[in-house]
């Protein structure tokens, strides 16, 4: 007995390191420890449960060349495909482990159903039974999610009357579920189960695409998390309940904080349809916009830059894309040599992930300090020289704010228009994700720089270094 | 009706944690810069691996013979693994980039 209660004192204090973890994951400073101290909250769980578990009946964990062998291929697995991700294809990996973890909580309601006896309560099998549905929901929607990242899967699909075949998916598994727990619990009817809700993880994550995919990431991440709760739930284990009721409620809030920064509802990400509605406006906005546009050469976007005095860099997704985060920190270094003072405009969504364009720059040295969060830096757009636009689109444009007929109307948006001088460095005058028309490319103070992000910035680095 | 009554009355200590967690979680990151939100998700990705607590308690008491159970036991260890030891690295990683500094 008193072994149990050391076991609880773990849990416990599993669960303290894991709060106080998150808590400082959510500051800048602390935020490696945070990671640390979640890690050795996690380990110490583990650890504890390997030796001092016991079951209702008294008996200790068994099977422990099974356990540790397990234990010993997933880190082997797992560190080695974390260490070499490269940092652009790091939402994907995020989703790939979420996978993982759905799986292993489906998995284990499958054993678990495996050995109910007939007495067991509605509960209990209710328990089991939603940890298997949500798993395998966050489980094939995650995989889904990483094929379209990795671009192994690269067209949306919708199929027909996709919304309805969801919801009726969404029903029978849901139905069947409870069906089961009100006493019919039958192994074909659990495979059942199981076979509907991957398929409906697939299909739910199917239509998604493009920059939403963070937001549908976000949200399987808080599935597995309530996936782990319900095992909390079975077993009477306190730290799988809040470890997994944590990430619920935490991922659920981060993934409305990102709905938010793009001005999108929850259910418009899910069922929406922005591909099809926004193509008629983007019609009637480029009527509106139509003309001509400027175009700029690498010589004279570096001459505008060398005698400049303030630079504001804005990277987009087309940045991560071309892969020229290191050679516009280059650009950076080289402008600030001579005296310019350069900072980075973070939008809430640049990137493939709210934060990866920090991280992204932050891999390739960029100080900290130089990455300037969206309401720091709007005011300062109007005293700015030159404003850099590279791979972004939709978050400068300026619609966002006077058009209320564009789809993007009330996102908030880098005011980078303000600017005495606009560069656009794009490769051609492909709309950006919304499908919509820029009509900051018309402006009379903006330039394109058409070509590949990467091939423009070497050009104006090299302009540079022969201006001296 | 009863059951459920008798469900929560059961497990009141359980729910109790379930209700003050969701406060809680949602209370320790709203102060979050949007700067840290992918690694934020990536920690928290790997918090909820959790779940592996489950995986070896299956394992642990999977009978000697029972080989649907053991082989299904196995593999969610290997995954829930996966997803703790990659979902710290990964994080790690993401995190010492921003401590670098020139």
């Amino acid at each position: 007995m008193i072994q149990q209660y050391w076991l609880y004192l773990i849990y416990l204090l599993g669960s303290v390191f894991f709060i106080v973890g998150l808590k400082m994951l959510s500051g800048p400073k602390t935020a490696r420890n945070g990671n640390f101290l979640a890690a050795a909250g996690m380990a110490i769980a583990i650890l504890g449960t390997i030796f001092m578990h016991t079951n209702e009946d008294g008996e200790p964990i068994g099977n422990y060349g099974w356990i540790f062998g397990g234990i010993a291929i997933g880190t082997i697995i797992g560190w080695i495909s974390a260490k070499k991700v490269k940092m652009t294809d790091m939402p994907q990996m995020v989703s790939l482990f979420n996978g993982m973890g759905g799986a292993c909580a489906a998995l284990i309601s499958l054993v678990e159903f495996g050995h109910l006896h007939d007495d067991a309560s509605p509960a209990t099998v209710l328990t089991i039974v939603a940890g298997l549905v949500i798993g395998s929901v966050s489980f094939s929607g995650s995989i889904i999610a990483y094929a379209k990242l990795q671009e192994i899967m690269k067209k949306t699909f919708r199929l027909p009357a996709q919304n309805i075949l969801t919801l009726v998916l969404l029903i029978a598994t849901l139905g069947l579920t409870v069906y089961i727990a009100l006493g019919h619990p039958s192994t074909t009817l659990v495979y059942t189960v199981f076979a509907l809700s991957l398929a409906y993880g697939v299909l739910f994550v199917l239509p998604i695409g493009g920059a939403d995919m963070p937001v549908v990431i976000s949200l399987l991440n808080s599935f597995t998390g309530v996936a782990a709760a319900f095992g909390g739930f079975l077993y009477d284990n306190q730290v799988m309940l809040t470890g997994g009721i944590l990430v619920g409620s935490a991922g659920t809030l981060l993934t409305i904080l990102m709905c938010n920064a793009m001005n999108r509802s929850l259910t418009n990400v899910i069922f929406g349809s922005f591909g099809g509605g926004s193509a008629a406006a983007a019609g009637g906005g480029s009527a509106t916009t139509g003309g001509a546009v400027k175009s700029s050469t690498p010589s004279d976007v570096a001459i505008m830059m060398n005698y400049a005095q303030k630079v504001i860099i804005v990277p987009g997704y087309g940045l991560a894309v071309a892969q020229a985060q290191h050679v516009i920190h280059e650009l950076e270094a080289l402008l600030e040599q001579r005296g310019v003072e350069v900072k980075y405009a973070i939008h809430p969504v640049a990137g493939r992930m709210p934060g990866h364009m920090n991280v992204l720059l932050a891999e390739s040295n960029v100080a900290y300090d130089k990455l300037v969060e969206m309401e720091e830096i709007n005011d300062q757009f109007s005293t700015t020289d030159v404003v850099f636009v590279v791979g972004a689109n939709d978050v400068v444009n300026p619609a966002a704010r006077s058009n209320p007929a564009s789809p993007i109307y009330g996102m908030p948006i880098l005011n980078a228009d303000k600017a005495k001088t606009v560069i656009v460095s794009k490769r051609s005058m492909a709309a950006g994700y919304a499908g919509i028309d820029n009509e900051l490319f018309y402006y009379p103070n903006c330039m394109m720089l058409f070509g590949d992000a990467k091939d423009s910035i070497t050009k104006v680095v090299a302009e540079l270094k022969g201006m001296d | 009706m009863d059951a459920i009554i008798t469900f929560i009355g059961e497990n009141i200590q359980l729910i109790y944690i379930l209700i003050l967690s969701i406060f809680v979680g949602i209370e320790v990151i709203s102060k979050v810069p949007s700067a840290l939100h992918t690694p934020l998700m990536s920690g928290a990705n790997a918090i909820h691996g959790v779940v592996i607590i489950g995986a070896i308690i299956v394992m642990g008491h999977a009978e000697a013979g029972n080989w649907p159970a053991l082989i299904l036991g196995f593999l969610a260890v290997i995954l829930g693994t996966l997803n703790v030891v990659g979902g710290f690295v990964v994080t790690d990683r993401m995190l010492e980039m921003f401590k670098k500094k020139k």
